[in-house]
């Protein structure tokens, strides 16, 4: 547990701590998440792929790692930073430490560092390529290969966390979800059926779709118009996924061809990529939301949500399409989290309404989306 | 939607004294209310009975009435300010529960004034048991088991389906007040009855015990557009059982998993809407079953609280600031974040440190009382402290506290590396029953060898918590195992630091001095690196200079702006008895004063209820403990050009010696100055030199000098450990038996100082004067006549400005002693003085010198209360350079009030402590009554200390031999008032034979029905008992302890008797009228240019 693991900046800043969970050498983004709870749901969140993820929250693992709390198969991120990796857990939902789960799972883990000093630094450098190693402890070597990084730009980062081939999905949401269990469960021959498209989601949207009484069939996101219509969808879900939206051609294709076939609906990824479908632009921000307490200003109801957030990539306000128009924003920085087509039935939001980790303050438009369902097609 | 522009004017009700459960932090919050509504530009009207705080500045609000926190006053204020709303949520449970009663009185709808924030039904709702449950259960969340009772017979029906143990808790108390475990059913019955008697609606819920369950808050934020958010999440390491304000709590919650956290924030935000608080904070309290997680909602406070001045320090997020805002009408979202300016404060801060609040307790003051930890809370102050993970923050609060621990063991403190090693059984025993060492006991059971499951099992503390200890243990073992300092690795010893070790516990390990670590660490360039708090884990650019220390890589404070003064203030830490939110007020006025004059103020304190730890008071903010450690840390980065140590207590002042041999430049009066009047011959010498007499008096370092000293000074004399604060261990002894036995103690006390004996002045009169010094001119701000005679602690004792009895010319000898003791020690900054006067056997007042502190005083604030003349304020700026001419200061003010000073005592919560005062303050906070007439202020003052003097019923009356003359004349008085005596045979014949008509009342001893059945059965209104002897397994000790549990006022001195007979005579000719600060200090000023033209 003691030995040394190095993280270098492409700025050829250089940390240095003990390595915890898998030992090895990766090279992604770094990012920084600043929520407080959730790092089981962070670690295993797919739209992390390609990063290396620091906590600023500095006590991590306190609550170890359990069955039940994962959004994929397996983490998908490429590193993992804490002030402080506990050396016990406390949970009685537990099963393992955060660092077996992570040894296991091949996640290489820094501790000890300075994880607030990194972050100021990303948030006024932006966020930069890195390597993390436990192997090569080379500051120079380290600093030339976090420059060689590939970055996140431009590359399509969704093929490697897609599903292989389409599945149903019937789990719902977890017993812990709610003081007040009351969920819808599916009837099976009126539930509608909603088609998801794959492109690194989070289990809990679907979980949520179930809760919403839906029948789920997830699809990998490279799907085309005819076989997600071969489905005969009710509504179509995009979702979130890892990296740049623009090299996706392929998903904004078939978003386009789908729009006005079925009610639509996508998160993060999914709401960028149904924006670049209806005309609009995306940008890559400087260093990102990552966290569980970013405040939305819903428009139309005038009303806050505090939300999850984990995205590096926005829409973009300039030469947004007329056929879009904005129904979220961001209190922070103003940018736009969330839009409605005003043609189709279709509307999409940046941030996570199905929480895991995070506030579940958004989880109506689940709702919203459901009784989108209820209504014959096309009538908008 | 902006703010209300139909409301204009708002009135704020204070929390009123300083009591267990209800400290500074309303202060804070009340200060911050203030200041975000007239800043809004709505007109404040302020009402508060306790005069030492910055919200009864008159500077903080447009009209701030002074006056007893009852509701027929506060109509009084209400007819003549005439406010259109109030705002009930800002002033602790007593503002809480005097809105409501000005609703139900009528008051509010008499005069059309709208409660905003919380009405009227809201605050029932969630104050009151079954409405809470009801609500609770409408939207599917577990309570506790439990039914509300009226009666003790249906208490007994319902105990079998609760079980035992169970909680029984009166209804509206505070702090959680009255509230105790019941393992046994004639516990049972005995709880039951005493929570009827406390509640102010003889109500008490019976509730199943979750003990040992896992306990968190949460603080709550609502506006009117139903937005929510969570504030600050807070983790009790000390599980259910003991009362939150009696727990160590950590911010942010360290044991739950996210979908854990969110049902606990969607039950908060539940609660909150359910409840219906339509703008502001609150603060809802859980349970957690640590094995299967079942959730269950405790409390709510519908108010802002403790804990939200806790989470408001923790998070820098300013509760009482935001809630008035939102109450006036405005949305979280619109309105900014202070301190990242572009942010909005609709948001849920997210911490990258770790806080830990570690409460304070006063049992050496109230030996009888029971110390163990439950759901009623006993301490009085609080340390927080900041870490980049929870062994550090856990250290630093350890060191914090002030009770001689510098952090977890290896410390003067240390019982496992002395000869008094604590057994297994000890360790076991301390650990199964809550209480204030446990903490430090974890310790001792670690190192014993008991295993975490061991002692998990014993307190049910979170095995995450437990095993953080074990890992400093480890920790300082494997650097006990290293022979000397120069043989640890610089990893090592960075390590530690990060830990959160202090020098002193490193120096403790090694047998070093701290300066010899210090300049170890410093050579290897070991050195404290300063974060800030900033609501966004660095998200964003942060712009409120609030910071903590921590050893990291990367240092956050600014450079010093070169063109710019920079003075330092050190704090008070925790609230202590003798010490507390006095000095704070000090503190903050040497903050305003250095702005007034350009100089950038750095504040460094512990204390996270305070006003002084508010980002807002001064220009930087340190939250650290105040050890000479952590101060110097900060003058090494910060580079002040002087530090000011008068202000905060004896705290700063234990400091004083080692920064200014470390090279920190200390301002006003000199270190010297400070140590001589602490020193006996040197302090001797000088008042000689002045031809100023204090008692006789002498030193001893054994048993055997002080018989030799007792013979010269004869009985009575006073006994006291030197330097020790409030009067600990201080005693009078009239013999040589209780000589023996008090001096004894006390040497246990000084703890290898000496001990002091003086000749203790009978029946002499106390006078404190608060005094400001420039060098040059010397300015006497405030004398104060005590009610009590001398030997009544000076913190204790009500107190007069200006004198009511002592003649001009005593007073005039008073003040030039003053002024030539000022000016011989060199005093820069302020000085207080006690005096006493005693009569000579011709009858001729003679003056002695008691007592002279350099520095500022308790009674500090009450002086600028009472006379106009914001004399810490004054000081600070003395002391930062200017002089009293250049400030426009030439004449010793002249009040045109009489201000009374009560203080107010927390034996309510020690029950069967006897009341009697005496040398060992005792009290906790302190009123102020004003009025023209001294025995009209006298009636205020009681009634703001919650001493009802009745105007008609039964009297008790029992004096002791001495006083049996004085009695007389007061009884004839309240016969004639109307009044039925009651005594006990030896004051019934002396009243008999004077004619005056009295009923005999059985002793204790001699059956039923006797005095304390007449005051269970409410019959007695006021009892005047000054006491032949003291403690509570005395008869009248009994007498008096039953007094304060059924709420009878009982007098127990002589003096004080006097006063309020001549009050309660007063009462009957004259209403009390109410008058603002503002109006009264312009009267004053009319008044003193009257008597210069």
């Amino acid at each position: 547990m003691n030995k040394v693991a190095k993280l270098a900046l492409e700025d050829g800043t250089i940390f240095t701590g003990k390595s915890f969970g898998a030992e090895g050498e990766i090279d992604g983004e770094v990012v920084f998440n600043t929520s407080m709870t959730g790092y089981q749901e962070i670690l295993t969140d797919p739209s992390y792929r390609g990063q290396i993820v620091t906590m600023t929250c500095p006590e991590i693992g306190n609550v170890g790692t359990n069955s039940v709390d994962l959004e994929n198969q397996s983490p998908h991120l490429s590193g993992f930073i804490v002030k402080e990796n506990s050396q016990v857990y406390s949970n009685f939902r537990a099963d393992q430490s955060l660092h077996d789960f992570m040894s296991k799972n091949g996640v290489i883990g820094i501790e000890g560092i300075d994880t607030r000093a990194l972050v100021r630094r990303l948030r006024m450098q932006g966020a930069m390529n890195g390597v993390l190693s436990t192997v090569d402890l080379d500051d120079e070597s380290l600093i030339a290969k976090a420059e060689q990084s590939l970055g996140l730009v431009g590359r399509d980062l969704v093929r490697e966390v897609l599903p292989a081939q389409p599945t149903s999905w019937s789990e719902t949401l977890s017993d812990w979800w709610h003081f007040d269990r009351d969920s819808n469960s599916p009837d099976a021959d009126n539930a509608p059926h909603v088609v998801a498209l794959d492109f690194g989601m989070k289990w809990n949207i679907a979980r949520h779709l179930v809760d919403q009484g839906c029948r789920v069939t997830i699809l990998p996101g490279t799907s085309s118009v005819d076989e997600v219509l071969s489905h005969h969808p009710d509504g179509i879900f995009l979702s979130n996924g890892p990296g740049d939206p623009e090299p996706l051609y392929y998903a904004i294709e078939t978003i386009r061809g789908l729009f006005g076939k079925a009610p639509i609906f996508g998160i993060c990824l999914g709401h960028q990529l149904l924006s670049l479908a209806a005309g609009a632009k995306t940008f890559k921000m400087k260093f990102g939301h990552r966290g569980a307490n970013h405040p939305i200003l819903n428009l139309d109801s005038k009303k806050v949500e505090i939300t999850t957030q984990n995205h590096g990539f926005a829409v973009s306000d300039e030469e947004l399409p007329e056929c879009l128009e904005v129904t979220h924003r961001n209190l922070n920085d103003n940018t736009i989290a969330g839009v409605r087509h005003l043609q189709y039935p279709a509307f999409s939001v940046q941030y996570h309404p199905e929480a895991s980790a995070g506030p579940h303050d958004s989880q109506y438009l689940f709702k919203q989306f459901r009784e989108m369902l209820s209504k014959p097609v096309g009538a908008v | 939607m902006p703010k209300r522009d139909d409301i204009r004017k708002i009135l704020l009700i204070g929390s009123g004294p300083i009591i267990i459960g209800q400290a500074c932090e309303f202060d804070y919050s009340g200060t911050q209310a203030c200041k975000a509504l007239r800043e809004e530009g709505y007109e404040v009207v302020l009402v508060n009975s306790n005069p030492a705080t910055i919200m009864t500045d008159p500077e903080t609000a447009e009209r701030t009435y002074i006056e007893p926190l009852t509701w027929e006053v506060v109509e009084k204020v209400i007819e003549k300010e005439r406010p259109c709303a109030l705002l009930p949520t800002l002033g602790g449970q007593t503002g809480l529960n005097l809105a409501m009663e000005l609703e139900e009185q009528g008051v509010l709808e008499k005069y059309g004034v709208e409660m905003i924030g919380a009405n009227a039904a809201v605050i029932a709702k969630a104050e009151e048991r079954e409405q809470f449950k009801a609500a609770m259960n409408k939207i599917g969340l577990g309570v506790c088991r439990g039914e509300t009772v009226k009666t003790l017979e249906r208490a007994r029906e319902i105990q079998q389906d609760i079980g035992l143990p169970c909680v029984v808790r009166p209804s509206f108390t505070m702090g959680g007040s009255g509230s105790a475990i019941a393992y046994n059913r004639d516990e049972y019955d005995t709880l039951v009855q005493r929570g009827l008697d406390q509640s102010p609606v003889t109500e008490v819920l019976i509730e199943e015990s979750i003990i040992g369950w896992k306990e968190y808050e949460m603080e709550v934020m609502r506006d009117m557009d139903d937005n929510v958010v969570i504030i600050c999440s807070i983790e009790n390491f000390d599980p259910m059982g003991v009362h939150t304000g009696d727990s160590i709590t950590v911010a942010p919650a360290q044991t739950l998993t996210d979908k854990e956290y969110q049902r606990m924030r969607d039950a908060s935000l539940a609660v909150i809407r359910e409840i219906g608080v339509e703008t502001g904070g609150s603060n809802i309290q859980f349970a957690i079953h640590p094995e299967n997680g079942r959730m269950i909602v405790i409390e709510m406070n519908p108010r802002v609280s403790r804990s939200s001045a806790l989470a408001s320090k923790a998070t820098g997020f300013p509760i009482a600031k935001i809630a008035a805002k939102l109450a006036v009408g405005y949305r979280l979202w619109e309105l900014p974040n202070d301190i990242t300016q572009k942010t909005k404060a609709c948001f849920e801060p997210t911490i990258d440190y770790v806080v830990t609040k570690i409460p304070r307790f006063a049992f050496e003051k109230f030996p009888e009382a029971d110390k163990t930890l439950m759901t009623q809370m006993k301490s009085v102050g609080e340390t927080m402290a900041i870490g980049r993970t929870f062994k550090e923050s856990f250290q630093k609060a350890l060191r914090g506290l002030e009770i001689g621990t510098f952090g977890f063991g290896s410390d003067g403190k240390d019982l496992w590396y002395g000869e008094d090693r604590p057994s297994r059984d000890d360790i076991r025993a301390k650990l199964a029953t809550p209480n204030e060492d446990r903490v430090i006991y974890l310790r001792y059971a670690f190192k014993s060898g008991m295993t975490l499951e061991e002692i998990f099992e014993l307190t049910f503390i979170d095995p995450w918590f437990l095993n953080q200890l074990k890992q400093i243990i480890d920790l300082e073992d494997r650097m006990r195992a290293i022979e000397k300092l120069s043989d640890v690795s610089d990893e090592l010893l960075l390590t530690a630091k990060q830990n959160g070790f202090s020098d002193r516990q490193l120096a403790t390990i090694w047998n070093l001095s701290d300066l010899e670590v210090r300049e170890e660490r410093i050579n290897r360039g070991i050195r404290a690196t300063f974060k800030s708090v900033d609501t966004c884990a660095a998200e964003f650019e942060a712009y409120t200079p609030y910071f903590y220390s921590t050893y990291e890589q990367e240092d956050e404070t600014p450079p010093k702006d070169v063109r710019r003064k920079r003075i330092m203030i050190l704090g008070g830490g925790p609230n202590r008895i003798g010490q507390g939110i006095e000095f704070d007020y000090c503190c903050c006025h040497a903050s305003f004063a250095l702005n007034d004059l350009g100089i950038e103020s750095v504040m460094v304190n512990s204390n996270p209820e305070t006003v002084s730890t508010d980002y807002d008071t001064s220009d930087m903010l340190f939250f650290e403990p105040l050890t000479a450690e952590d101060v110097l840390n900060i003058c090494d980065r910060v580079q002040p050009d002087g530090v000011i140590v008068q202000f905060g207590g004896q705290t700063p002042l234990n400091l004083a010696r080692a920064l200014e041999t470390a090279g920190v430049n200390i301002i006003g009066t000199s270190v010297d100055t400070i140590e001589a009047a602490e020193d006996r011959e040197k302090f001797q010498r000088i008042l000689d030199k002045l031809n100023l007499k204090q008692p006789a008096n002498g030193i001893a370092r054994t048993m055997e000098q002080a018989r030799e000293e007792a013979k010269k000074i004869g009985f009575p004399s006073l006994v006291r450990p030197s330097f020790v604060l409030g009067g600990r261990a201080m005693e009078i002894c009239y013999d040589k038996a209780q000589f023996e036995q008090f001096v004894a103690a006390a040497f246990v006390v000084a703890q290898g100082q000496p001990v002091l004996i003086d000749s203790f002045l009978e029946d002499a009169i106390e006078v404190d004067v608060d005094a400001i010094c420039d060098g040059t001119d010397v300015i006497v701000a405030g004398v104060m006549e005590h009610i009590e005679e001398a030997g009544v602690h000076s913190g204790d004792s009500a107190c007069a400005i200006p004198p009511y009895s002592l003649p001009g010319p005593v007073v005039d000898e008073i003040k030039q002693a003053t002024k030539a003791l000022a000016m011989e020690l060199k005093v820069i900054g302020l000085m207080n003085i006690q005096f006493a006067v005693k009569k000579d056997d011709d009858g001729k007042p003679i003056v002695y010198v008691l007592e002279v502190n350099p520095r500022a005083s308790r009674t500090a604030p009450f002086v600028a209360k009472a006379t106009g003349v914001p004399i810490a304020r004054i000081a600070a700026k003395v002391m930062a350079g200017k002089t009293l001419k250049e400030l426009g200061i030439t004449s010793d003010p002249i009040p045109s009030h009489v201000s009374i000073k009560e203080s107010v005592f927390p034996f309510r919560k020690f029950v069967g402590v006897d009341i009697v005062l005496g040398p060992e303050m005792r009290s906790t906070g302190e009123v102020m009554g004003v009025s023209k007439r001294f025995s009209i202020a006298f009636a205020k003052s009681q009634l703001g200390a919650g001493i009802v003097l009745p105007k008609e019923g039964n009297v008790f009356i029992s004096v002791s031999e001495r006083h049996k003359d004085r009695v007389g004349e007061l009884s004839q008085r309240l016969h004639k008032m109307g009044f039925k005596l009651l005594a006990t045979a030896g004051t019934a014949r002396r009243l008999s034979e004077a004619n005056i008509p009295v009923e005999t009342v059985k002793k204790l001893a001699e059956g039923h029905p006797n005095l304390i059945d007449h005051l269970k059965n409410e019959q007695v209104a006021l009892i005047l008992n000054t006491p032949n002897g003291k403690g509570a397994r005395t008869d009248e000790g009994r007498i008096r302890a039953t007094a304060v549990q059924n709420g009878v006022p009982c007098i127990t001195t002589i003096q004080a008797a006097e006063a309020a007979v001549k009050a309660m005579e007063a009462m009957r000719e004259e209403d009390f009228t109410v008058q603002s600060l503002q109006e009264r200090f312009a009267e004053a000023k009319a008044l003193a240019d009257a008597s210069k033209d």
